[in-house]
């Protein structure tokens, strides 16, 4: 008896009680897709997560001057400057895993246009730090290391400056605005960035040269930087050999005694991805098992049916073992049946799954991430569940005795 | 297909015990049976209930095991097989009639038929010639398709008897076969049992009514596990049907096989 056959027979057995073979395969359809929906759900939050990341600047470090832990009363970061700017000339011109530093100082102010007024971050930086952060120049010109050195009153804005002192498709290019009551000429506008992984609207700031930051903002500080330094890494390789040069070079020109703390700290955006990361992969494993245990209670359910088969059709299956079916025969017909119900409600299942896979991903508004092997995996698993739950019932079928199963009524 | 010589034994039972347990008392079904049956003819085994005519028969058809006691089918001792070697014996060498048809409920005449063939691994084409062909053989040629609640009572031992002569066995085993019919129809399924007789296969019938008795040659009759006679008659020829053209009964193999049966065939 060709497997075809033994197929056959099994569709057949199964088709003619279709109610209870939807209803056996319900719980398969439901844990399979389940999983599908469940990991695509772990995978677009995650691929939400490191697009977020990837906005803030991907290979890049921070580098926080003012200790980590000082005692018992710190003031926070930034409010003990203790990074030079000859130490940002070190690191840039050193260490060769840097590619960029770029220093970013910053605080809130009013802008004004002729019309409108914003209160926005005022960001003070060279234009390497737009090159570490990957953030392009929609129109106009960013800033050039020409207006640093002169610290020319130029300043670049981003889309949400944009919006709110021009309104919306306005080109500001040119105008002039008034920030702290001195006017900024308007020589470009920001890319669209969108939001950081808190949150923060990484549009609503504008950007003037560094040098005229601290002449005309906020200066007072004299050799100490009064904000934070980016560090982009020549490579993502790169990225953790970059902190530990920047971390040695710092403590040497701040002559830290070894065992000493150092006076600065430095945030690896990379590992933080990464922990985010894994906080996503937690979660889309803690929900990919939760749909597991909903498929073994599937199986469970094709089981409890083909019991209740082998027990309704033992007068049938006992005609067949006097016409020569031998006992694998029988094995191989409920084995196969009840492999037929979890594939069949496996294939319904991963439809399903992506279904809802794509509904969630549109209703959430991030990317419908389904990997083929999670697909396979799901597919794999439930025959897996139907042949591990068909074979007590099959091979109980398989054991019964001829002469009691034909006259059984 | 010629009918083999009458002398060659194809059943031969030698000191055969059957003993079954029920909880804790032990039934001795069979006590010490003794008997040959010849290739060809047909053979009734009668006796009242618990007489250990049943059991006789699911030993003869290797359904089940002598608890002691010989058994060789075609000269082979069955005794020691496995429940797999045993599916195939009946598979190949036994054929099966029972009182309630027992045909697949939902499943159309030839489906029924082609079972055995089924599991005999025979490829689809040659499976549905020789079903096609059993059938032709109980005269129901033009009822292929019919699921057994379409049929007559008739109709469906006949649809049994085209299964348990599809593989050409050399053993038909008919357990009350008419146990279920009118006397008209059990007229008819006795002359299609009696011709496959004829024809050199051996029938064995199981009943416990004399009147179906009487179609055989030889009759053994059974009580309390034991063979109490075992005589030969003159057999009682079963009317000719005239719904089955009889001549369909013949082997397909033996197209000019001498009329046994009245010649009244090659009607269709």
């Amino acid at each position: 008896m060709s497997l075809f056959q033994v197929f056959r027979v099994a569709l057949r057995a199964l088709v003619r009680n279709k109610l209870r073979s939807f209803l056996t395969t319900l719980g398969i359809i439901i844990g399979v897709g389940a999983v599908i929906a469940m990991v695509a759900i772990g995978e677009g939050a995650k691929a939400r997560v490191q697009e977020a990341f990837a906005s803030v600047g991907s290979n890049m470090l921070i580098v926080l001057p003012g200790a980590t832990t000082q005692g018992g009363a710190m003031g926070g970061f930034g409010s003990l400057p203790t990074v030079t700017w000859e130490d940002l000339e070190a690191i840039q011109s050193e260490l060769p895993s840097v590619r960029w530093a770029a220093p970013s100082l910053r605080s809130a102010g009013q802008l004004q246009s002729d019309e409108q007024n914003w209160s926005t971050q005022i960001n003070g930086t060279t234009p390497e730090y737009f090159e570490l952060r990957g953030w392009k120049i929609a129109r106009g010109s960013g800033l050039s290391s020409s207006d640093v050195e002169a610290g020319t009153k130029v300043v670049v804005l981003g889309q949400t400056v944009v919006e709110k002192l021009y309104g919306n498709n306005a080109d500001p290019l040119g105008q002039l605005v008034r920030i702290k009551s001195m006017l900024f000429q308007v020589i470009g506008v920001l890319e669209k960035k969108g939001q950081s992984p808190v949150g923060q609207d990484f549009d609503d700031a504008v950007f003037i040269p560094v040098s005229t930051y601290r002449s005309k903002i906020q200066g007072g500080l004299g050799n100490y930087i009064a904000g934070v330094v980016f560090v982009g890494a020549a490579s993502a390789a790169d990225v953790t050999r970059a902190q530990s040069e920047v971390t040695a070079l710092l403590r040497e020109r701040h002559r830290i005694q070894p065992g000493a703390d150092d006076d600065f700290s430095i945030r690896n955006l990379t590992e933080m991805a990464g922990a985010m990361q894994q906080g996503t992969n937690t979660l889309t494993a803690l929900l990919a098992s939760i749909a597991a245990v909903s498929l073994l209670v599937g199986g469970i359910g094709i089981m409890n049916i083909m019991l209740v088969s082998v027990t309704e059709r033992t007068r049938e299956i006992g005609v067949r073992m006097a016409v020569g079916a031998r006992p694998g025969h029988i094995l191989a017909q409920f084995l196969v049946e009840a492999l037929t119900l979890a594939l069949l409600g496996g294939l319904i299942g991963v439809g399903l799954g992506l279904l809802t896979a794509a509904r969630l991903a549109s209703a959430f508004g991030w990317p419908m991430l389904v990997r083929p092997e999670i697909i396979a995996l799901a597919v794999g698993f439930s025959a897996l569940v139907g042949v591990g739950f068909g074979l007590y019932p099959a091979h109980k079928a398989s054991r019964l005795d001829p002469i009691t199963a034909l006259r059984y009524e | 297909m010629s009918a083999p010589a009458a002398t060659e034994t194809l059943v031969r039972l030698t000191g055969v015990t059957k003993v079954y347990r029920m909880g804790d008392v032990e039934v001795q079904a069979l006590r010490g049976v003794s008997l040959a049956i010849a290739q060809g003819g047909l053979t009734a085994i009668m006796g009242a209930s618990g007489s250990g005519k049943s059991t006789l028969m699911n030993i003869v058809g290797c359904l089940d095991r002598p608890s002691a006691g010989r058994y060789e089918l075609a000269g082979r001792d069955i005794s020691g097989l496995s429940r797999a070697a045993l599916a195939e014996l009946r598979n190949r060498t036994l054929g099966f009639v029972f009182q309630s048809f027992n045909l697949l409920a939902r499943t159309s005449a030839i489906e029924n038929v082609e079972l055995p063939l089924l599991y005999a691994g025979v490829p689809g084409r040659e499976r549905r010639r020789r079903a096609v062909a059993a059938l032709g053989r109980v005269g129901l040629a033009d009822r292929l398709r019919h699921h057994p609640a379409q049929l007559s009572g008739g109709q469906q031992q006949r649809v049994a008897l085209a299964r348990a002569l599809v593989m050409e066995p050399r053993l038909i085993l008919a357990d009350e076969p008419t146990g279920n019919l009118d006397s008209t129809t059990s007229a008819e399924v006795m002359a299609l049992l009696q011709q496959l007789g004829d024809g050199g296969i051996t029938v064995v019938l199981v009943t416990h009514e004399s009147d179906i008795a009487a179609y055989a040659e030889r009759v053994i009759v059974m009580r309390d596990g034991c063979v109490q006679s075992d005589h030969a008659q003159q057999p009682l020829r079963a009317p000719e049907p005239a719904a089955a053209a009889p001549a369909m009964l013949a082997p397909t193999t033996a197209v000019e096989r001498p009329a046994l049966a009245a010649p009244t065939g090659a009607a269709r």
